[in-house]
């Protein structure tokens, strides 16, 4: 039995929460940077006609950016229900989940968009017809709404089956000790599984984040503006397709080596906290 | 007396397996009841089915007056019934004080210090408080299960179930484990334990339960079922453990 005051802390414990940098000089961050230089020499000394492109495609740029943040931003709250659903012992809730994964997983990812933003409209109006409503009879869907739900929509299907996967891999134990303390599913979930969840899915889930950037190009096809888009636009008035797309494949590259960086950076700092 | 556990024909299925065929059992408040058996025999579901971690399909339960049928019931009665594992299932994502202070925050709904108080108090009891800001990965297997012994003791619960405490331990740390159990008997905690450490029982058992194949086969005092057991099974059983 120990002799030590409770206020006394063991010394020969590391340190838990330090806030050592997390940044490391690595061969990932040097990729960031000779593409990065390689974008600038081409806008800024080659000039003509990478820096008129790069004008050009910028509001693209945004549009990419923000369709992607704001998809990936829904993408976890929908995994999360996703995931309790497909773990939920109620059958229909169970079913209803797997329904959902299984059937948006099968179809590619340009036809639900196309769906999204061609049929789910013609649906409504079709409706509103037969219900005489006026509203929906005159139903326009807005491109960046329905681009933003398709992608959310399937997105959220691989994201539940990666929250799932997350879950499933912490012991049963921690749910039996936490419920057998009184605490309700929610809250074991809440401050127990979820926690330690998180550590083991946040490398799959940074890897879909890239993925969904790359595949939120395919926006591009129902009429929303965003950086691949803008440069078939280019394309149409001014055709350079060599220029053109080894200036949007190097933006693209530069945001994915981005991202894997930062993954790499949150992981870092995650399991240093242990 | 009106017994704090009332056990009445309870029978368990796992898929075709009968795991418990009709056992009844009644204990007494600051009784200290300890199972054996081999493995198989249905011990350790008995005791989950006393906090409901696993269903029962037939029979009853009754825990502190309060019946185990509705999920208010079973979260009222967790919270009187601590739980020890074998495997210790310390959180560990949290420091031990954590571990120790935030069900008592979530579910008892005390304040931060008064959780607090109460942590450092009960790792004073078993005897390792420079530990609290330790994380469980740092300890070793008793350290680790003295802890989750006071995390269960930090909600004031009248009944302590201990299902195979000392069964993933090195047996140097066995000892420590056991003698926090034997003060809490000491103390008049009521206690049911599944374990085959003989030396605990005879200290502490007020009643030795040998069960086999699901049901209960015989029950007695610890002097009497280990030295005269009049049943064939729990001879044979005895033969091979002691």
């Amino acid at each position: 039995m120990s002799t030590s005051t409770p206020a006394e802390v063991d010394p020969h414990l590391p340190t838990i929460r330090g806030n050592e940098n997390v940044f490391r000089w690595d061969a990932g961050w040097l990729l960031v940077l000779a593409a990065s230089a390689l974008l600038a020499i081409l806008v800024l000394v080659v000039g003509n006609p990478f820096d008129r492109i790069f004008r050009f495609v910028l509001d693209g740029l945004r549009v990419t950016v923000t369709v992607t943040l704001v998809t990936f931003g829904l993408v976890l709250v929908v995994g999360i229900f996703g995931a309790l659903g497909r773990l939920s012992t109620a059958i229909p809730l169970r079913g209803i989940a797997t329904l959902y994964v299984e059937v948006v997983r099968g179809i590619p990812l340009l036809v639900q968009l196309y769906f999204w933003y061609y049929a789910f409209p013609s649906i409504v109006r079709d409706l509103g017809a037969r219900w005489n409503i006026e509203s929906m009879k005159n139903f326009v869907a807005n491109p960046y709404v329905m681009a933003i739900a398709g992608l959310t929509l399937c997105y959220g299907a691989y994201m539940t089956e990666v929250y799932r996967a997350g879950i499933q891999s912490i012991p049963k134990g921690q749910m039996e000790a936490a419920r057998s303390l009184g605490m309700t599913y929610v809250q074991a979930m809440r401050y127990i599984i979820l926690p330690q969840a998180i550590r083991v899915i946040l490398p799959p889930v940074g890897n879909e984040f890239i993925t969904l950037l790359k595949d939120s190009s395919l926006v591009s096809a129902v009429a929303v503006a965003d950086l691949t888009r803008r440069g078939r636009e280019f394309q149409a008035i001014t055709p350079l397709p060599l220029h053109i797309y080894l200036m949007i494949g190097l933006m693209y590259l530069i945001m994915t080596l981005l991202s894997a960086r930062v993954v790499a950076m949150i992981e870092a700092r995650m399991s240093k906290e242990r | 007396m009106e017994p704090i556990i009332h056990i009445e024909n309870v029978h368990k299925y796992f898929g075709k397996v009968h795991a418990l065929r009709g056992v009844s059992l009644d204990i007494q408040k600051g009784e200290v009841v300890v199972i054996i058996g081999p493995s198989g025999s249905g011990k350790s579901t008995l005791l989950r089915c006393i906090n409901r971690l696993e269903e029962f399909d037939k029979g009853r339960i009754i825990v502190d007056g309060i019946p185990l049928d509705s999920a208010e019931n079973i979260n009222a009665v967790r919270t009187e019934v601590g739980m020890v594992f074998q495997q210790f299932n310390l959180f560990p994502h949290l420091s031990v004080l954590e571990n120790i202070t935030l069900a008592q925050k979530i579910v008892r709904k005390r304040s931060e210090s008064e959780a607090v108080r109460i942590a450092m108090n009960l790792l004073e009891k078993v005897g390792i408080p420079e530990k609290a800001h330790a994380y469980p990965a740092q300890l070793s297997g008793g350290q680790q299960q003295r802890v989750a012994i006071a995390r269960a003791l930090a909600m004031n619960p009248k009944i302590m179930l201990f299902d195979e405490p000392t069964s993933a331990l090195d047996p140097e740390m066995i000892q420590e484990v056991l003698d926090v159990m034997l003060q809490l008997a000491r103390e008049g905690m009521t206690m049911v334990v599944v374990s085959h450490e003989m030396g605990f029982s005879r200290n502490a058992a007020d009643r030795v339960i040998f069960m086999d194949g699901g049901v209960i086969v015989e029950e007695g005092p610890p002097s009497v079922i280990f030295t005269n057991p009049t049943q064939e099974r729990t001879k044979l059983f005895l033969s091979k453990v002691m």
